[in-house]
């Protein structure tokens, strides 16, 4: 059989290929966009981005009503702006195999926080897989959908940063199911799929039934497993965690859990019989070693390892000398890390992101700003320090309006860009424009989801799978939604964007601007990269340049003869020639691209 | 120094530079060569120029994907500032071959932090081990013809250090993660840093 390196997104994408899932929908979010981006290759599977997780949760149990194994998956956070269909879909089960991919992401590497989503498996009364390696990323898929054809009732794959970054060797198949040889027809069953309460009522007592059988299964299921060897430490685990716990302790019991929900009860306390001491090691919160402690049986965990960020090899071998569980020599000498003080690399827009100009314009307007989720987020990073709140998805323009509400002194504004608007962004300028604030957006359309890699939106025109299709007008959208004062301008031109903000200061009543400009990373952009240069001669090294945050401007070697102050220089392979710092320079030192390619003539 | 039951290795550069590139070569010259592999890519949000590093390690059988601190056999780096971060994964006895690159982080290009001089580098390095090989592999991918190939050199480099695996499985994965007009110069960039990495020091 063929084996292949695959990373866990990888692999994830494999399994829904192979297992016959045959929609599959997603919004990108880190650490998880790169399943779809994978799965969208194989023709044989309808895969699309949807503007929101709850939109690609409902299309999946769409798909699963209509007789399709489907697939939607999120990161951690998406699950939170799904969870109303994760809930009903429990609820009414479906007619083919359904899997939700729940991405969380421990240490929040890409996260507003490090929430652990197999509390939602249990909340909803859906069975948790765990996979500890792309293999059974891989194998779980598969055996996720026919949990879910056999109980009827949606499963969780639950994956996490170190499982879908990882690249571990799989052996790959073939895709398994076969297509229904004509459409199918769509099974009506009103008292099944309509969750009024009526017939919620009568549906609840089955779901907790089923949940009792998907325990007893849990008892006999092959990714439930025990290795025996010194009895005198019994180690419950599942995920990566396994993985760090086998290396540590090299010779202790296992119950390694391919299903975190429900646990398989006689299988934990037979394990338990077995040994001397029962631990927990699991990432995140004490959800094993709680269900452990439900079945009142003696366990320990989260008072040996931490909840707060990712476990390692490191931390785990570290926590387990300090309890005790190995002896002292059985540290890993290291070397003070010599590593204090140097230079770091931390996240910065990058050379030519048409954000900046945005976020110097309303830095120079003095403006209260409240952010929202993406690259231009990086805006509240000194010295910048242009954006003053940051919670989760759509969350700007809602909390602008609230601040406007309060009856603050001056109009805030609200920042959120082309893909978070159509994600959760809309209902709230509805808001505003419904209940009128004197609230201003600024949609920072970049032509793209940026900050995930680069994927499709409403508002690209072209899908996932390449497929052109309508690109949405923002104008016309805000138009429709009752905002009428509207203005778009280039992002690039700074005094257009203060012309427009300006306007929108001064009336009454909500008011957008779209800063339009497409991320310089775009292959539409590089071609039209320019490098800027600085006229030493007019530089007198005052400084306003730098304070654009540029990646490519620094102080040079030279300084100037009155001020003492260094000049400024631009490096040649950075610039994109946005000509943001050449319209912050009062001395006119920095050339404009004109200039530049009117020499190049 | 080789142990023969398996390696741990650290690659660290900066994104963009080919770091991932050069890791996707290293874990298939390991499947290749029988050992089973995994490798973890360590990241925060995606950027241009970040901190890049990546977590590789071949055995008979691999747990963990990531690598203990203390537990690192060899530090592969493409950049003189990011190999001084990691430092203390280093074992004792480890080895640290990096690529004499200089990126200057934001910070010292606006003139707030200093890059450290070779000096200082050596110096940082030379506590943690006595094994310490500064690759010129700028130089030598700009003899061979282009200088992205740097990271191949530094391969070449390491591939002295791995003596149970042969030239041409590295020669063959090369070939097959480059792109296909740049073969031959990064064959020539993987023989160059091979010559060098005998000597250098």
């Amino acid at each position: 059989m063929k084996k292949e390196l695959l990373a866990g997104n990888q692999a994830v994408a494999r399994g829904a290929y192979e297992s016959g899932v045959r929609v599959a929908a997603a919004y990108p979010g880190t650490p998880s966009t790169e399943i779809l981006e994978n799965l969208a290759r194989y023709d044989a599977v309808y895969s699309e981005w949807a503007p929101n997780e709850k939109v690609a949760l409902d299309v999946a149990i769409g798909a699963a009503y209509a007789g399709s194994r489907a697939m939607a998956v999120m990161k951690h956070v998406g699950l939170n702006v799904a969870a109303d269909a994760f809930f009903y879909a429990s609820m009414t089960g479906m007619e083919a195999g359904l899997v939700i991919v729940s991405a969380d992401d421990p240490n929040m590497y890409s996260s507003q926080n490090e929430q652990d989503n197999r509390h939602y498996a249990k909340f909803a009364r859906v069975p948790c897989l765990e996979p500890s390696d792309s293999q059974e990323a891989k194998d779980l898929v598969g055996v996720a959908l026919s949990l879910s054809e056999q109980f009827d009732g949606p499963v969780m794959l639950r994956v996490t940063t170190r499982i879908c970054h990882s690249n571990t060797l799989v052996e790959l198949g073939e895709r398994t199911a076969q297509e229904p040889p004509e459409p199918p027809e769509y099974r009506i069953d009103r008292s099944k799929y309509v969750m009024v309460p009526g017939n919620a009522r009568r549906r609840h007592p089955v779901i907790e039934e089923r949940t009792r059988q998907v325990q007893a299964f849990a008892e006999t299921f092959a990714l439930n497993r025990v290795e025996m060897d010194d009895t005198s430490l019994g180690i419950v685990t599942g995920g990566v965690a396994y993985q760090y716990a086998r290396e540590v302790f090299p010779n202790a019991c296992f119950l390694k859990l391919g299903m975190t929900w429900p646990l398989p009860e006689q299988m934990v306390r037979e394990f338990a019989g077995r040994v001397d001491r029962l631990i927990v090691v699991e990432e995140l919160d004490s959800f094993i070693e709680d269900e452990i402690r439900l079945m009142g049986i003696e366990v320990e965990g989260k008072g040996i390892f931490p909840i707060c960020g990712e476990l390692d090899p490191t931390i785990v071998r570290q926590r387990a000398i300090e309890a005790g569980l190995l002896p002292q020599d059985a540290a890993v000498p290291v070397r003070p890390s010599q590593a204090q003080g140097l230079p770091a690399r931390p996240p910065l827009l990058c050379p030519g992101c048409p954000h900046r100009g945005v976020f110097v314009t309303t830095n120079k307007l003095k403006l209260v700003v409240n952010g929202d989720i993406g690259c231009y987020t990086l805006g509240f990073l000194p010295p910048l320090s242009a954006l003053h709140s940051c919670g989760c998805m759509g969350a700007s323009i809602g909390v602008a309006h609230g601040v406007s509400k309060a009856g603050i002194a001056q109009k805030n504004v609200a920042v959120i860009g082309d893909s978070t608007f159509f994600h959760t962004g809309m209902p709230a300028l509805l808001n505003v424009a419904y209940n009128q604030s004197d609230t201003v957006v600024i949609i920072m359309d970049n032509r793209t989801t940026a900050m995930t890699g680069h994927q499709q939106n409403p508002g690209t025109g072209k899908t996932l799978m390449e497929q052109p299709t309508y690109a949405v007008e923002f104008e016309a959208l805000v138009r429709a939604m009752g905002i009428q004062r509207v203005h778009t301008v280039d992002a690039y031109r700074l005094a257009d964007v203060e012309a427009a903000l300006r306007d929108c200061l001064e009336a009454d009543g909500p008011a957008v601007v779209i800063a339009r400009r497409e991320c310089a990373l775009l292959p539409v952009a590089r071609k039209q990269w320019v490098t800027l240069a600085v006229d030493e001669d007019r530089c007198n090294g005052c400084g306003l340049c730098f304070r654009v945050a540029c990646p490519a401007i620094s102080k040079s070697d030279h300084l100037d003869d009155k001020t003492q102050r260094a000049k400024a220089r631009i490096d040649p392979l950075l610039c994109t020639g946005c000509e943001v710092c050449a319209q912050v320079c009062v001395r006119r030192a920095i050339s404009f691209r004109e200039e530049i390619e009117g020499e190049e003539v | 120094m080789i142990k023969t039951t398996g390696m741990n290795f650290l690659l660290a550069g900066v994104g963009g530079q080919g770091t991932l590139l050069a890791s996707n070569v290293l874990a298939h010259v390991g499947v290749r060569a029988g050992f089973d592999v995994k490798k973890a890519e360590v990241h925060g949000m995606a950027q241009r120029g970040g901190s890049v590093s990546s977590h590789m390690r071949w055995g008979e059988r691999i747990y963990s994907p990531l690598i203990g601190r203390g537990e690192v056999d060899l530090i592969v780096a493409f950049e003189k500032l990011e190999v001084l971060r990691y430092v203390d994964m280093l074992r004792s006895g480890g080895t640290v071959l990096v690529g004499d690159m200089c990126i200057p982080p934001l910070s010292v290009s606006s003139g707030s932090d200093v890059y450290p001089d070779d000096a200082q580098i050596r110096r940082i390095l030379g506590q943690a081990t006595d094994d310490v090989h500064l690759i010129p592999s700028i130089r030598l991918a700009e003899e061979v013809g282009n200088v992205r190939a740097h990271n191949i050199v530094v391969l070449g480099a390491l591939s002295n250090r791995i003596p149970q695996v042969s030239e041409a499985i590295w020669l063959e994965v090369i070939s097959e993660w480059v792109p296909k007009r740049f073969v031959e110069v990064n064959r020539d960039a993987f023989q160059a840093g091979k010559t060098a990495g005998l000597s250098a020091g």
